[in-house]
């Protein structure tokens, strides 16, 4: 088991021509079984057509159709995006995994707003996927930095999840899924939502649990680890000199109003009774003195 | 991006708000002929620049005379504002808005933010106008009236003439109130605001709703479709050093310390300077060279980290993925050649192809420090440092 996606989820990939849409998907067929995972393509232009045998329709929605595909990825350019997340919402896919950096927040609290009531989940935007090692990688990361196994990764950032992947891999301890849920202040599944499937999930040991400044989303994890949680957490958090109302690369790690600040973050954290640590060089080590 | 008050008033006035009359001013001669073509007899002196607190900075200033206005503009004009926002340097003041006087009877907040929990903009205002509303929202957060605004509905006319009440304007001037907060909002969503406040937005003698303030802040993410936004940028305002990084499409951002961090990704740039902190030392900036760490980028990094005269070492910290640690360290050689760097430079590298990359790093006959994983690197950076 793993969460969010394994080898049996069939993937449609919009924005499959396009040259970032090309190189991932290369890449992630590429991985374990992603040949078999990656069925449909989406480009209004090129429908009938195919990417390196890939078949490729006109919509979303006929891509389902025709493949059965429950899951979207998404390599739309930024001002094209949301309209792409609200297009796979409509087609009623069950998750959408929204690469795309650079989406306008106000695209994203629309798209939002009409996701209200509706059952797909959306990770992203502006994040590296989601992988669930040696079945299926949907995304951007490295695939061969991960191993099997039974922890889970949750980050907002892309290569310090893969420094936490890295970490425990080389310490022996393997995945079961790495979920990056995207450094955007308006986004989908936040910390709380996948720490909820981690703890479902019967193949799930413990979880690594990283965050960075800006907004109150690893608090309000942190509050529901205390209540529910029955698996060990450990966390980081970047930002510690991180100067307030500077945007920090990620449009959402900002501390802004004296909000959001990774010291009050590692504060509830540590209160709510998640170990964390001060040096990521130590992530991995971290984790494994917990089980 | 962050425009200037007078700028900021302009776009007010697009919505339907009602601002003072005002004119921008360069020189001391053209705020003189602002104040004679306002007319009256009591204009503000405003110094504009990017940072909050600027009359306590003693950046605003009242004139009741022409020759009152020609002695404040000369003062102000040129001056380096402190002010809480500035940090201990200031600002230099180089624009100035001249205004014509209010008649104040009450001075009210409001505010415009994406309120990250509910997805939606929040409409904040408070009776407390003119105070620093961070204050106001730990000491009394019952005076701070919140609305979460409907994406498809807008501001509506009773949620706006709720909280017109609600902060004490009076029953006379609630329809302005409404057109002033309804008009906030419609300039917020409009022109993909990231923050925008009015402090204070007043009432005068005669029952005006009046922003007395603006300010705008915009979510650079959209900035490709308001031409008209980003012809109101200010170079002056902004650190040349970032301005000069974005144009490479380099995310980096100053700081005190004296070692120079170039990461690729966000988290991970900043994990490298918490951890040069845990180790002792500050960091001298945010530096994200992103994705793709080409020989051009890594380059452009080091000219720009190299250009802070407190820069006395630099740590680099690629975690390669699917790049090639082969191809970055050719990367940091060149660049590490083209800027004949005379600091100690330690690198992490992780990824594919790590021990060619070691090796290229060995071979350069540079004197490059090669590091284990982050804390190594940390630890063996704060060390040479030291030693210089």
């Amino acid at each position: 088991m793993s969460i969010l996606i394994n080898r049996d989820t069939r993937v449609i990939t919009q924005g499959i021509t396009g040259k970032t849409g090309q190189f991932h998907t290369r890449m992630c067929r590429d991985y374990a079984d992603g040949r078999n995972c990656y069925v449909a393509g989406v480009n209004p232009k090129k429908a009938g057509e195919d990417f390196e045998g890939i078949p490729i329709y006109a919509t979303v929605k006929e891509a389902k159709e025709a493949t059965g595909a429950t899951v979207s990825v998404i390599y739309v350019p930024p001002p094209f995006a949301a309209a792409a997340i609200d297009e796979a919402v409509d087609a009623g896919l069950d998750l959408v995994v929204c690469i795309t950096e650079g989406i306008p927040v106000r695209d994203m609290i629309r798209t939002r707003y009409r996701m209200q009531g509706k059952k797909t989940l959306l990770l992203g935007p502006n994040c590296p996927g989601v992988i669930t090692p040696d079945e299926l990688k949907i995304g951007i990361m490295p695939g061969h930095i991960h191993k099997k196994g039974r922890i889970g990764v949750i980050s907002r950032s892309g290569t310090l999840t893969y420094e936490a992947v890295g970490q425990l891999t080389e310490i022996g301890l393997g995945q079961s899924t790495a979920v990056g849920i995207g450094g955007d202040p308006v986004n989908g599944l936040k910390h709380i939502d996948v720490l909820r499937l981690f703890n479902d999930d019967p193949d799930t040991d413990a979880v690594v649990m990283i965050g960075e400044i800006g907004g109150t989303d690893e608090e309000n994890a942190a509050r529901w680890v205390k209540e529910h949680m029955t698996k060990p957490v450990v966390g980081f958090i970047a930002g510690v000199t991180a100067p307030p109302g500077k945007r920090m690369g990620h449009a959402g790690a900002i501390i802004s109003g004296g909000k959001g600040t990774a010291q009050e973050k590692l504060q509830v954290m540590e209160a709510c009774g998640i170990k964390v640590t001060r040096n990521p060089a130590e992530m991995g080590k971290l984790l494994k003195s917990v089980i | 991006m962050k425009i200037h008050e007078y700028q900021g008033k302009e776009i007010f006035r697009k919505f339907g708000m009602a601002t003072p009359r005002g004119v921008p001013a360069f020189t001391v001669d053209e705020a003189v002929a602002a104040a004679r073509s306002l007319g009256g007899d009591v204009w503000v002196v405003k110094a504009q620049i990017h940072a909050g607190g600027r009359g306590k900075g003693g950046g605003v200033k009242v004139a009741r005379s022409h020759d009152e206005v020609r002695e404040l503009a000369g003062r102000i004009l040129g001056m380096q504002l402190v002010t809480h926002q500035t940090g201990p340097a200031g600002q230099k003041v180089r624009r100035l808005l001249v205004e014509e006087g209010a008649d104040i009877r009450k001075e009210l907040y409001v505010g415009m933010v994406v309120d990250r929990s509910t997805q939606r903009v929040c409409l904040m205002a408070s009776s407390e106008g003119g105070m620093d509303i961070e204050e106001v929202a730990a000491k009394t957060p019952e005076k701070i009236h919140k609305v979460f605004i409907d994406p498809t509905k807008g501001l509506t006319d009773a949620e706006a003439d709720d909280v017109a009440r609600k902060i004490g304007i009076p029953e006379a001037s609630v329809a302005q109130g409404r057109a002033m907060l309804q008009g906030l909002y419609r300039a917020f969503d409009e022109t993909d605001a990231s923050l925008a406040e009015i402090n204070p937005l007043i009432v005068t003698g005669d029952g005006r709703v009046i922003a007395l303030d603006a300010k705008l802040n915009f979510d650079s993410n959209a900035l490709y479709r308001h031409p008209e936004i980003v012809a109101m940028r200010d170079l002056d305002e902004e650190d040349p050093a970032e301005v000069e990084a974005s144009k490479s499409d380099l995310s980096y951002i100053s700081l005190d310390g004296n070692i120079g961090c170039l990461v690729n990704g966000a988290g991970l740039a900043m994990a490298t300077m918490d951890t040069i902190k845990l180790f002792g030392a500050e960091p001298a900036n945010f530096l994200d060279v992103g994705g793709g760490a080409t020989t051009e980028k890594v380059t452009e990094a080091f000219k720009i980290m190299l250009r802070n005269p407190k820069v006395k070492g630099i740590l680099v910290n690629i975690f390669g993925g699917i790049m090639q640690c082969d191809t970055i360290a050719n990367g940091i050689v060149a660049a590490a050649r083209e800027t004949h760097l005379s600091v100690p430079l330690v690198v992490r590298m992780k990824g594919t192809n790590e021990d060619i990359g070691r090796k290229i790093l060995k071979d350069s006959g540079l004197p490059i420090i090669a590091a284990d994983n982050m804390a190594d690197a940390a630890q063996k950076i704060v060390a040479a440092v030291k030693q210089v």
